[in-house]
């Protein structure tokens, strides 16, 4: 009882005067230089307005995000698409496929997407006869439609990881219980495993397609206006520094927007894990 | 703190790496693309060769300066001027008011014309903008050539690239129908194996407003010395004979 | 196919040299800028576990914003605007001008992005080690700096390896983007030899295969690393 007592008289006071630690000093300083850092750049804004400019670029600009994001939302799911059956073949009996499972997920995991995507459009674009003949061209002409296959292919081995790392995460009395109870192996998979295994997958999935959207700044440098396409483009007529900021803001909004609604999502979708009591 | 005593570390620690940089006049730190033959470009020794770079030396020991390359994209070459790191561009840069809003320029010290080419046999020979509607056209991101698409060619789809190489590249594979671009840099690629797919197209593409009065060379605006001391270097090596040697090794016709 | 195997050759004719230097300089790129990285994460880290509740939100600003970022974009960002910013604060005190190198601009960049996430990883890893190891550690008498070298950071250590281990894999993927500020590193080279040969698919694919081996060479030295950090705990 009277250990409460103290705590109750000893609270307010340790408010109104809190010490000046050193940890305190340096977070304030570092605070005050985000500050001054903000301060600059936003004369910087101020000062070198241009209506003309901006009237000229933002809305190009704006137009380059939803480039962006039809790039990486198409990507995305044709990716989940492929991760499925690869993510079986990366554990399938059959060495064969085992083999070249791997050997595509390592590839796309252990390469440079710049150097992918470089790779694919002008590789492409020197087997063109060979492309012609077979009916491709058509597809890998078009320098958005180069950026979509390297980003499809990437993320599907991306996802692919994930899924059979969760998926192997899933206890292995889930497939026993599910057995003696008589169900099929297919069944077990759809209805009891992929369940479970999604809910481990969902925060590294999520983190997968933030940095897909990231990474999709490099369809810029194989001729695609995607929001950094277009800055840079802003950028090389002006030479103002600003143009950056304003796709720095961009993407960061983009992301923080999508790691927020993540996390408001996972919340939902573990909420029978979590303990009332606390 | 850390954070801050990191961030001075970093700072100090670079300083004291590249040192002062232009505390004597004698040296000049010159900056080029490296990809675009046959003004600059580098050989498989990964040294650069060109015209520019011929030009830059000759002004420099005219100048009794000792000159290093700093080969940097043409997407940054007039940012990275600014930020410092060299004092001057040496790279075929064309002398427009809009690039002298940010930068100084020497005199010219050559003027080629700018031209379209497209796939022998394209059927184009109109390059009006009305008529190459719908068709694709490709150039150099940052050139002039960019920036003349972009006000005059609307309604057709312009695609750029980092450097002129992939610019050819696409259009040699067919993914663009056109490139604009200098016509002598179109003529040394059409010249070679992947380059003889192409052929010009139209006559010369002019615009002063555009194209502006030749290449010319850069620097920041405040190095006023710098620029006097080039101009008269650059006017020296052309009363002297030294261009026109160098002029007759590249091109047999005069491009000054 | 000779013909392109000859074009891998050392020298004048060759660009197996060119291609060599880009990978080396790939390598001192990234073990340069692993340790810049490794230290500020760790900074960060220790910010964000702070009582001070300004120190935890200076920390948090700042990894939201690099951990947000395209890394080209952070790149351009420090490349260019750093040397404005350190010009602008130099030209204060005196006339000269200050150039921040090439390299150093792409490892504070790539340091940075890679100071956010690992700061997230050893974030987690402090996290894993119970407080109560810490509590026995000091109440047997181990003075302060004794129970964070002998009881926190051997685990700490083997907590935070794995995922250090992924952030070193993507570290050597990223130095690829430092191609786009004109660092000679091996995808540039590699821009420039095909520039000259006009043989993309070969010359990208070697590329692509000597990314490869570095992986996997760092994936067999990770290995090695994680069975030594884990010797204690076998069974």
């Amino acid at each position: 009882m009277s250990t409460v007592d103290v705590a109750v008289v000893e609270k307010p006071k340790a408010e109104t005067s809190r010490a000046w630690t050193a940890g305190r000093v340096i977070g304030i300083c570092v605070l005050a230089l985000y500050v001054l850092i903000a301060y600059f750049l936003l004369r910087m804004i101020v000062v070198n307005y241009d209506p003309e400019f901006v009237g000229k670029y933002l809305p190009r600009m704006v137009g380059g995000l939803w480039i962006t994001v039809q790039l990486c939302t198409t990507a995305i799911i044709l990716g989940a698409l492929i991760a499925f059956p690869m993510s079986l073949a990366r554990t399938h009996h059959n060495p064969v496929i085992r083999g070249l499972s791997f050997g595509y997920v390592y590839f796309f995991r252990g390469t440079p997407l710049l150097a992918q995507a470089f790779l694919v459009y002008y590789g492409a674009g020197q087997f063109r006869p060979v492309l012609q003949d077979m009916g491709l061209w058509g597809f890998f002409r078009d320098a958005y439609n180069c950026a979509l296959f390297t980003f499809t292919l990437n993320t599907a081995a991306y996802q692919a990881e994930i899924l059979r790392g969760a998926i192997s995460n899933v206890h292995k009395g889930q497939w026993e219980g599910a057995h003696a109870l008589g169900l099929g192996k297919v069944v077990t998979y759809i209805k009891i495993i992929l369940p479970q295994a999604f809910i481990t997958a969902l925060r590294p999935f999520g983190n997968e397609i933030i940095f897909l959207i990231k990474g999709s700044a490099v369809a810029s440098i194989i001729t695609v206006f995607d929001l950094m396409g277009e800055t840079k483009l802003a950028y090389s007529r002006s030479y103002d520094f600003q143009v950056y900021l304003w796709a720095a803001i961009m993407y960061l909004a983009m992301v923080e927007a999508l790691r927020r609604c993540w996390d408001k999502l996972e919340a939902r979708l573990t909420r029978h894990l979590k303990r009332t009591e606390d | 703190m850390k954070l801050l005593k990191l961030f001075v570390a970093v700072v100090a620690a670079t300083v004291m790496l590249s040192g002062a940089a232009s505390a004597e006049m004698k040296k000049v730190r010159i900056g080029t693309e490296g990809a675009y033959p046959p003004f600059n470009s580098f050989d498989a020794d990964k040294n650069l060769i060109g015209f520019d770079v011929d030009i830059a030396k000759a002004i420099c020991e005219k100048m009794k300066a000792d000159c290093t390359f700093v080969a940097q994209d043409w997407d940054g070459i007039i940012p990275a001027l600014l930020a410092n790191k060299y004092d001057a561009i040496i790279a075929s840069m064309s002398i427009t008011a809009e690039r002298e809003k940010k930068v100084a320029f020497t005199n010219k010290y050559y003027n080629t014309p700018a031209r379209f080419v497209a796939q022998k046999g394209s059927g184009i020979t109109d390059i009006s903008p009305e008529s190459l509607k719908g068709k694709v056209v490709g150039a150099q991101s940052s050139t002039t050539h960019s920036s003349y698409l972009e006000d005059i060619y609307k309604g057709v789809e312009i695609k750029l690239y980092g450097t002129q190489d992939e610019a050819n590249l696409d259009l040699a594979s067919g993914r663009t129908d056109l490139v604009l671009a200098d016509s002598i840099v179109l003529l040394e690629w059409m010249k070679t194996k992947d380059g003889a797919c192409c052929e010009y197209v139209g006559k010369d593409v002019t615009s002063e407003k555009h194209f502006g009065k030749g290449a010319g060379i850069a620097m920041r605006k405040e190095d006023t010395e710098l620029k006097a001391a080039m101009n008269k270097a650059l006017a020296e090596i052309v009363a002297d004979g030294t261009y026109e040697k160098i002029n007759k090794k590249y091109f047999p016709f005069s491009i000054y | 196919m000779e013909e392109l195997i000859g074009l891998l050759a050392w020298g004048k004719e060759g660009w197996g040299d060119e291609l060599a230097t880009g990978a080396w300089l790939t390598i001192r790129l990234a073990v340069a800028t692993l340790p810049f990285g490794l230290f500020l994460g760790f900074m960060l880290a220790l910010a964000r576990r702070s009582d001070e509740p300004e120190l935890v939100a200076a920390a948090n600003v700042f990894v939201t914003v690099f951990r947000g970022l395209p890394e080209l974009l952070t790149i351009l960002i420090i490349y260019i605007g750093l040397d404005l910013l350190i010009n602008e604060v130099v030209q204060l005190v005196s006339t000269e001008r200050w150039e921040l190198s090439k390299f150093v601009s792409g490892m504070v960049a790539l340091g940075i992005v890679n100071a956010s996430f690992s700061s997230e990883v050893i974030l987690g890893a402090l996290k894993a080690i119970p407080a109560g190891q810490v509590e026995a550690a000091r109440s047997m008498g181990m003075s302060r700096f004794y129970t964070w070298l002998f009881v926190v950071l051997p685990q700490l250590i083997r907590h935070a390896l794995p995922g250090l281990g992924n952030l070193w894999l993507l570290l050597l993927k990223e130095t690829a983007l430092i191609s786009v500020i004109a660092l000679d590193d091996l995808l540039r080279q590699t821009n420039i030899v095909v520039g000259a040969t006009k043989e993309p698919f070969f010359f990208y694919s070697i590329t692509c295969l000597i990314y490869l081996f570095f992986a996997l060479a760092s994936s067999v030295v990770l290995g090695g690393a994680e069975r030594w950090a884990n010797r204690g705990q076998e069974r």
